[in-house]
């Protein structure tokens, strides 16, 4: 009797283990999360879009809840997501955008083109602030809380639904 | 014959445009040992954009930067851990081919060598199970038993 419990032991093990593996085969890699989450805001230095003389770094985003957009000119999904990210500063939600890896002409084009939600845009020719960002594709969000610690990160294109489901009820929570 | 070399030159031309397209890049090593372990360090580390291929193998924009990367540091001296920290700092463990062993994955290193072991040992069991039940002596009541019937087959 007890050699043949130890025997069951074998099929449930197995069927343990098969149903682990088969969760795992269901995760989206792509849906991972950043591995700045919970840490503060790499320490940069760098001019903004519009005056190149004007200097910041990582004390811009300290004193309120901030998203961080970034984005180029040669991005499409950028383009797209425009209305949604002027519609989150129409709300109030103080805006900042990383010019990522693009010129200052064509990224003053897009603004005036697509619209500027951001209260200012950080220049970043050379994707160095990208980088320590994790960024391996534009467009991507990050919500900076007031003592600018990274909270969340939104991989690629914001839709509305994106808007209301996730980006607000963050931004409220970390308020 | 004119064809045949016709075609060698039209494939050698696409090698030579896939080469450049590829971007092959030309870096500078002083010393054969770093050469190596650029190519090793960057052999090891899984693209975060297209997810199946190491960073020396893509052609995404994200993995020249990180190839350049492993290249700088490695000029300014930096040690494989230091150069491995620094990346996952910032693209997370999902970049290392060979995840480090923590305690978060000492399951995923632990179980096939527990697996491996559980197998062995249930193998042992049943070898000893098996010699136990051959080796067993006969009692006196059934080498009776057998002789009787051996001796019944003989005589009939």
């Amino acid at each position: 009797m007890k050699r043949r419990l130890l025997l069951l032991l074998l099929p449930i093990g197995f069927l343990g283990l098969a149903l682990f593996f088969y969760q795992g085969l269901a995760l989206d890699p792509s849906q991972r999360d950043s591995a700045l989450m919970a840490r503060e805001f790499p320490a940069f230095e760098a001019t903004t879009l519009r005056n190149e003389n004007r200097r910041v770094d990582q004390t811009l985003l300290e004193g309120e809840v901030t998203l961080v957009n970034v984005w180029g000119e040669w991005c499409p999904a950028c383009k797209q997501e425009m209305p949604q990210l002027l519609e989150l500063a129409d709300r109030d939600i103080r805006m900042v955008g990383v010019n990522y890896r693009d010129t200052r002409e064509k990224g003053l084009q897009f603004l005036s083109e697509f619209g500027d939600p951001f209260e200012v845009n950080i220049f970043d020719p050379e994707g160095e602030l990208g980088f320590d960002l994790g960024v391996y594709g534009a467009p991507e969000t990050f919500l900076v809380d007031a003592d600018g610690v990274i909270r969340y990160h939104h991989k690629g294109y914001v839709s509305p639904e994106d808007v209301r489901e996730r980006i607000l009820p963050e931004v409220e929570k970390w308020r | 014959m004119a064809l045949i070399r016709n075609i060698t030159a039209f494939l050698l031309l696409l090698i030579a445009f896939g080469a450049v397209a590829g971007g092959i890049e030309l870096r500078e090593f002083d010393d054969p040992v770093k050469e190596k372990r650029y190519h090793d360090l960057t052999a090891s580390m899984r693209c975060p954009l297209c997810e199946n291929q190491a960073i020396d193998d893509s052609d995404a924009p994200i993995s020249g930067d990180m190839r350049e990367r492993v290249y700088q540091l490695l000029q300014d001296g930096q040690s494989d851990t230091e150069i491995i920290n620094h990346m996952v700092q910032r693209f997370g463990e999902y970049i290392l081919y060979n995840p480090r062993l923590e305690s978060r994955t000492y399951l995923l290193w632990g179980l096939p060598i527990a697996l491996v072991l559980l197998g062995a040992v249930i193998i042992v069991l049943m070898v000893r199970a098996r010699r136990n039940a051959s080796a067993k002596a006969l009692s006196a009541e059934e080498r009776q038993r057998i002789e009787a019937l051996t001796n019944r087959k003989g005589a009939s």
